[in-house]
């Protein structure tokens, strides 16, 4: 699979690394057929060396969203080339199908009419770029990638009677760049001679927990010359964590829990009231 | 100061959870309504998803209940009896409900009927209530002596059988009109996802011939349980009570009910039904601006994925 994902590392020393015998011939065929297959890449010289100001986000009590540095070089073995390297980087959040629905006036008020189900949509997506999307990631590249917002979403297909599915998927779109789950960083970016790269990518507080992938596209003239990919865990801690594991595991011991906590407090505040007057 | 709600996956100011919490609380302290109909919309409007609101409200509803009628048990303004009465009915009521809300999911627009139920009930209730107690304070004021409240055809009600007498009320009647009463209460309250105090004060009040002291710690021992139910029924099938989200608006909520209950007993009966009708009335008209005008954005997401 490695060879796949990133065709600029080196497949063989990426197999060499591997225990056994077997799996080393076995991958060094693979790698074999794989060469005959692809045509190499145009450029293996430059590399992607990644850090993350942090690979895992903790949801706590006072958990107000959260702010991410993406930083990094590029490691090459080659002089640098005359036309600019352009960097992307995305951060995508698990994606779950989401059923957009639309109000149309019926009867004089305004009801729920058409529904159209997006197959995957990501909970959280950004995409931060050296210049405008346009420039830096030919359309061919984007749509094997998946890099910009519209592709990042998947729609099959839509009922027979709804003959605008386009404009659902915009208003799942406009609803979450709204609500700054989506964001497009054109220019955000920064690239320091063609070798240092950084970003911020500002997350919200509304955030689903799951593993969130980031990834970094170096691109010459459009086309992807190399990619990285890793990942950034977000999960509850603590506390936090606790009740929402309950509240999924034990449902009957939650449900008794936040009722025992109701009677308790109902009970202690006229309790306390009583003392406060008859004093 | 900004919480993190771990069910409800939003973070939101602690202060203004607070001050919500008490603000209903003081209602329910004063009118015997758990506040339900005020506290789901609210939760909306700062950003919960509405299946947590929903939950979560009936939640602090089980708190604030408790906390102000154990200020009426003091005060001897609990008819046990017709409570008990009441509450048989409820439970099969909003058993019965959950069972119909059910069936309306499967139908799709279940949104749109929890809608138009608020605003026809809402604005019934409100509009008769604001009516006939602007009568009453004008009568009141032009003769010194207060006029007796209209009581119901008392002939239809004591020709039915199993006749019980609730001794805190004053009645001697068939068990069977509040065992009717609780049960409509309950299904009407399982599909709103509210207490019912809204409906069962009046309710009380108009159908049943009980004094008004009574029926507002009555309604309130009645709703206590009913809304522990729902919230039971909520936390094992749907997994959407948010305890944090209940702690912060259980804390304004228990004391705000009992500042709720002086202010109840200062005010006179009609002054109180005023009050009330004149809320119920704000928030129909809310509803019901909200149906009718063209939304800002005419589409809405629902994650299929999460929960």
């Amino acid at each position: 699979m490695s060879f796949i994902t990133s065709p600029t590392s080196g497949g063989i020393e990426v197999a060499g690394a591997r225990a056994s015998w077997g799996t080393v011939f076995r991958t060094l065929l693979a790698a074999c057929l794989l060469a005959l297959l692809l045509p190499a890449p145009a450029s293996r010289a430059e590399e992607v060396v990644l850090g993350l100001s942090t690979d895992r986000v903790a949801i706590t009590t006072s958990f107000d969203g959260s702010e991410i540095l993406i930083f990094g070089a590029v490691k090459r073995e080659a002089p640098i080339q005359d036309i600019p390297l352009d960097v992307v980087i995305t951060v995508a959040g698990p994606s779950h199908p989401v059923l957009v629905r639309r109000k149309a006036h019926r009867y004089g008020i305004w009801v729920n009419t058409d529904a159209v189900e997006v197959d995957s949509a990501p909970s959280f997506y950004a995409v931060a770029t050296t210049g405008p999307l346009k420039d830096v990631l030919t359309d061919t590249e984007d749509l094997r990638h998946r890099i910009s917002i519209g592709r990042a979403i998947r729609s099959v297909g839509a009922p027979e009677n709804i003959t605008d599915a386009a404009h659902f998927t915009e208003a799942l779109i406009r609803i979450r760049r709204e609500s700054g789950l989506y964001q497009e960083l054109a220019g955000k970016v920064a690239l320091d001679q063609q070798t240092l790269f950084r970003t911020a990518i500002s997350m919200p507080a509304d955030l689903t927990e799951g593993e969130y992938s980031a990834r970094i596209f170096l691109t010459r003239s459009g086309e992807v010359v190399s990619q990285y990919e890793t990942n950034i865990n977000v999960r509850k801690v603590g506390m936090e964590r606790w009740l929402y594991q309950l509240s999924r595991q034990q449902p009957i011991l939650y449900g008794l829990l936040s009722l025992a906590i109701a009677i308790l407090a109902g009970w202690g505040a006229s309790a306390g009231f009583t003392l406060l007057k008859n004093r | 100061m900004q919480t993190y709600l771990p069910v409800a996956e939003v973070s939101v100011n602690a202060f203004l959870l607070l001050g919500l919490g008490g603000i209903v609380g003081i209602l329910s302290g004063m009118f015997g309504v758990g506040g339900g109909f005020l506290i789901t919309p609210l939760l909306f409007f700062i950003g919960v998803p509405p299946a947590v609101a929903v939950a979560t409200g009936a939640n602090q509803i089980v708190a604030s209940s408790f906390s102000a009628v154990l200020a009426h048990f003091r005060r001897r303004t609990v008819d046990l009896t017709m409570g008990s009465v009441l509450l048989v009915g409820g439970l099969i009521g909003s058993g019965l409900g959950v069972f119909v809300f059910n069936y309306l999911k499967s139908l799709g627009q279940v949104d749109l009927l929890v809608r138009l139920c608020y605003v026809v009930f809402l604005g019934i209730i409100g509009g008769l209530m604001f009516i006939e107690s602007l009568n009453a304070l004008r009568k009141t004021r032009k003769s010194a002596k207060s006029t007796p409240p209209r009581r119901p055809s008392r002939r239809l009600l004591h020709a039915l059988p199993f006749k019980m007498r609730f001794r805190t009320s004053g009645q001697y009647m068939s068990v069977i009109p509040p065992i009717l009463v609780g049960l409509a209460v309950g299904v009407l309250s399982a599909i709103m996802g509210v207490g019912g105090g809204f409906i069962m004060v009046p309710a009380m009040i108009y159908l049943l011939g009980m004094p008004t002291k009574v029926v507002v710690g009555t309604s309130l021992f009645q709703i206590i349980f009913v809304t522990a139910f729902t919230t039971m029924l909520h936390a094992t099938t749907n997994q959407t009570v948010d305890i944090v989200l209940a702690v912060y608006l259980i804390l304004g909520g228990v004391i705000g009910a009992q500042f709720g209950t002086q202010i109840g007993l200062k005010l006179k009966a009609e002054q109180l039904r005023v009050l009330l009708a004149a809320l119920v009335l704000a928030v129909c008209i809310k509803l019901a601006l909200e149906l009718l005008i063209q939304p800002h954005e005419l589409y809405n997401l629902s994650d299929l994925g999460g929960h």
